[in-house]
């Protein structure tokens, strides 16, 4: 049987190699996503069934129950699919640009910038009596802005006749822990209340997802996911290793910049409605690449579809489990991906 | 500008030692109640118990006596840790210990309500002995043995993995997190006289252990072929200055919390002084550390008047661009 089946359209201007075994595996996770999405939509206090949500979603149901499952529940499940993605992707980006397979947005101290700037907003915009001066809504700038100024520190720093990414780890942790630093001082200085209030946005959680979010996150995320696809190439030819890759005839340098800007875009994005849900940008990519392997026309569709079943699941997990206590997203894929992230050394040993 | 001969070097000691005395004089005087030096020698020789010589000997001196003990421990742990990974970025904090240090403290907080500062001491140590113990593990299973690079991911994901439950602990407890908040930001104030000495007998046993195998430091550093060439036993050696290091950093992060970047920025500043010799470098080392701490937790004092910063986002601030630094310069 052959393995590939090549698609061309446009005049061959677009063609592409569909990897069947790859492909196999994209269907069977997107329809894993899709049962879960159903069935997720059904869950919390009241549940309905999947073939129900199914219904309720077509249009044949009371408002009652079209409103839990379409006002209520629906705009935290797709940021929930959307986040998932969006840091799936950067986290392989990241891994292949790092060249090192524990690279992640949280230890590259990323995630971390858009913490400080939520602390830091909170921590400014707000008058004696703890209520917020200005929206809410511009929270989710900041967190954009904080984790772009880490990245660009990142790059800025590493940057010593080129990127190594060595470096760039090392930096990365020592970025990481001034943020951690800082985090910490702003939320000493402000009052308990927001203390609080910012570790459940640090820790990482969807709990107040609506519509208008979806409506802004959406168009980002498919927008930076196409730019994604289509470099894909040099992703792949920069795994080659270094050497290889000039010798080919790549900007390396200047692909590296780009690829680095476009995965802090996809993680400020996330990070921005969702927080700091850690693990999701490592475990992905990580997982995908054992079922289809590096080629990452292959690797960067599952890994999205794998990010954003494993975020709809820590989050469906932490908003019905322990009814009436909400546990954020982020706790859960800690409690997972951390334990992971350690296997993952541990089989490194012999690498 | 590094001291060559053996008297400079002693020299050096000795204006060490003279200036961490003055800093800790300095520590009882400065801060937010303002008090002469005349009230400080009252206050030891004719205690009257007003309130600045309350101050003074219930607050401000077990605050200076904690932060010698503490910077000088984390100064020597981080010197130590740097000779047994050869890494030039490792230190306590980095390396997981202090993350472990907190997660094992609120859980002790949460789900078994301990709170007693004695309690929390012990509990403490244990999380800084588990972390150390599985990240020397991680950075070390495999074929080409302990890398520098293999040991600093392995403890940036222990500390990861800590840090990530700790906060998802803190997050269902709101009075918890308030807590541990301050302490979690590593800080010698407010802790008592009687903490530091239930801790203070494995400290010295730490320093007495650092001070007795500097020599066969100083072999270990030249690689394990050489050393073992020269009839090292290596893994022994290795074992001995790993429970050093565990009981210095376990002990300082039982007091203060998590304080980082002084065990990366005083060994390297004491290495271009005294050269790579480790007799001098663990006592310059203790000196130096002791000195750097009293200053940062004075500066700790001033920065937010009247509030106060935990001094271990003081070191953080101060050793971060310094960890850069050295990142910047050590790799290739």
């Amino acid at each position: 049987m052959k393995k590939y089946t090549s698609v061309r359209a446009f005049r061959e201007k677009f063609s592409f190699l569909v990897d069947h075994k790859a492909f196999k595996y994209n269907v069977s996770f997107l329809l894993f996503l899709c049962f879960l999405f159903l069935l997720s939509a059904g869950m919390g206090e009241q549940y309905f069934s999947p073939w129900k949500v199914f219904n309720i979603l077509l249009g044949n149901s009371d408002s009652f129950e079209s409103m839990v499952v379409e006002s209520f529940r629906m705009p935290r499940i797709l940021i929930s699919i959307l986040v998932g993605i969006s840091l799936a992707v950067a986290g392989a980006i990241l891994q292949s640009i790092l060249r090192n397979p524990l690279a992640s947005p949280d230890v590259t101290g990323i995630t971390g910038g858009a913490s400080v700037a939520v602390v830091l907003f909170l921590a400014l915009f707000s008058n004696d009596s703890n209520v917020l001066t200005v929206s809410i809504h511009w929270m989710p700038l900041a967190a954009f802005i904080g984790a772009t100024i880490i990245a660009f520190l990142l790059y800025i720093l590493a940057w010593k006749n080129g990127l190594s990414p060595f470096r760039l780890v090392l930096i990365g942790i020592g970025l990481w822990a001034l943020t951690k630093a800082l985090t910490n001082l702003f939320m000493i200085l402000g009052p308990i209340v927001q203390a609080s209030q910012a570790n459940v946005w640090i820790t990482g959680s969807v709990y107040g997802s609506n519509w208008n979010n979806v409506q802004i996150l959406t168009p980002i995320t498919i927008g930076l996911l196409i730019i994604a696809f289509i470099m894909t190439r040099h992703l792949n030819i920069q795994e080659l290793g270094e050497d290889i890759a000039l010798g080919l005839g790549t900007k390396i340098e200047r692909q590296r910049f780009g690829l680095l800007l476009l995965s802090t875009a996809l993680i400020g994005s996330a990070v921005a409605f969702a927080g700091g849900i850690g693990f999701v940008g490592l475990m992905a990519p990580h997982i995908a690449r054992k079922l289809v392997g590096s080629s990452f026309g292959n690797l960067l569709p599952l890994s999205a579809i794998i990010g954003a079943i494993l975020v709809l699941l820590a989050d469906t997990i932490g908003r019905t489990l322990f009814l009436p206590i909400e546990v954020p997203a982020g706790v859960f894929t800690a409690t997972i991906g951390a334990p992971y992230f350690i296997y993952l050394l541990y089989r490194q040993r012999n690498a | 500008m590094q001291l060559h001969s053996k008297n400079g070097k002693v020299a050096g000691l000795v204006l060490g030692v003279i200036l961490l005395l003055i800093v800790n004089f300095l520590s009882l005087v400065l801060g937010y109640t303002d008090l002469t030096i005349h009230t400080v020698i009252d206050a030891f020789t004719q205690f009257d118990g007003s309130n600045e010589h309350i101050i003074i000997q219930d607050v401000r001196l077990p605050r200076a006596l904690i932060g010698t003990v503490v910077g000088a421990s984390l100064a020597i742990a981080g010197a130590l840790l740097q000779a047994l990974t050869r890494n030039p970025l490792a230190s306590p904090d980095i390396l997981g210990f202090n993350a472990g240090a907190s997660f094992f403290i609120v859980v002790a907080l949460m789900l078994f309500s301990i709170s007693s500062l004695q309690a929390t001491t012990w509990i403490a140590f244990l999380g800084a002995m588990i972390a150390g113990l599985l990240v020397y593990f991680l950075g070390s299973v495999g074929r080409d043995g302990m890398t520098p690079i293999k040991m600093t991911l392995s403890g940036a994901a222990i500390a990861a993995l800590f840090g990530s439950l700790t906060q998802g602990l803190l997050v269902m407890d709101e009075s918890a997190l308030d807590q541990m908040l301050f302490w979690m930001s590593g800080s010698v104030q407010g802790r008592k006289l009687d903490i530091l000495l239930s801790v203070l007998p494995y400290i010295v046993i730490g320093v007495v252990i650092a001070l007795t195998i500097a020599t066969k430091i100083n072999i270990l550093t030249m690689g394990d072929d050489v050393a073992k060439g020269l009839g090292q036993r290596t893994g022994f050696v290795k074992l001995v200055t790993g429970i050093a290091i565990i009981l210095l950093a376990g002990g300082s992060v039982a007091i203060a919390g998590p304080i980082g970047f002084i065990g990366i920025v005083v060994p390297h500043i004491v290495r271009t002084v005294v050269g790579n010799d480790y007799r001098w470098i663990i006592p310059y080392c203790a000196i130096v550390g002791g000195i750097f701490l009293v200053i940062a937790d004075i500066g700790a004092r001033y920065v937010l008047m009247p509030e106060e910063v935990p001094v271990g986002i003081m070191t953080a601030l101060v050793g971060i661009p310094f960890f850069i630094y050295i990142a910047r310069k050590g790799g290739k």
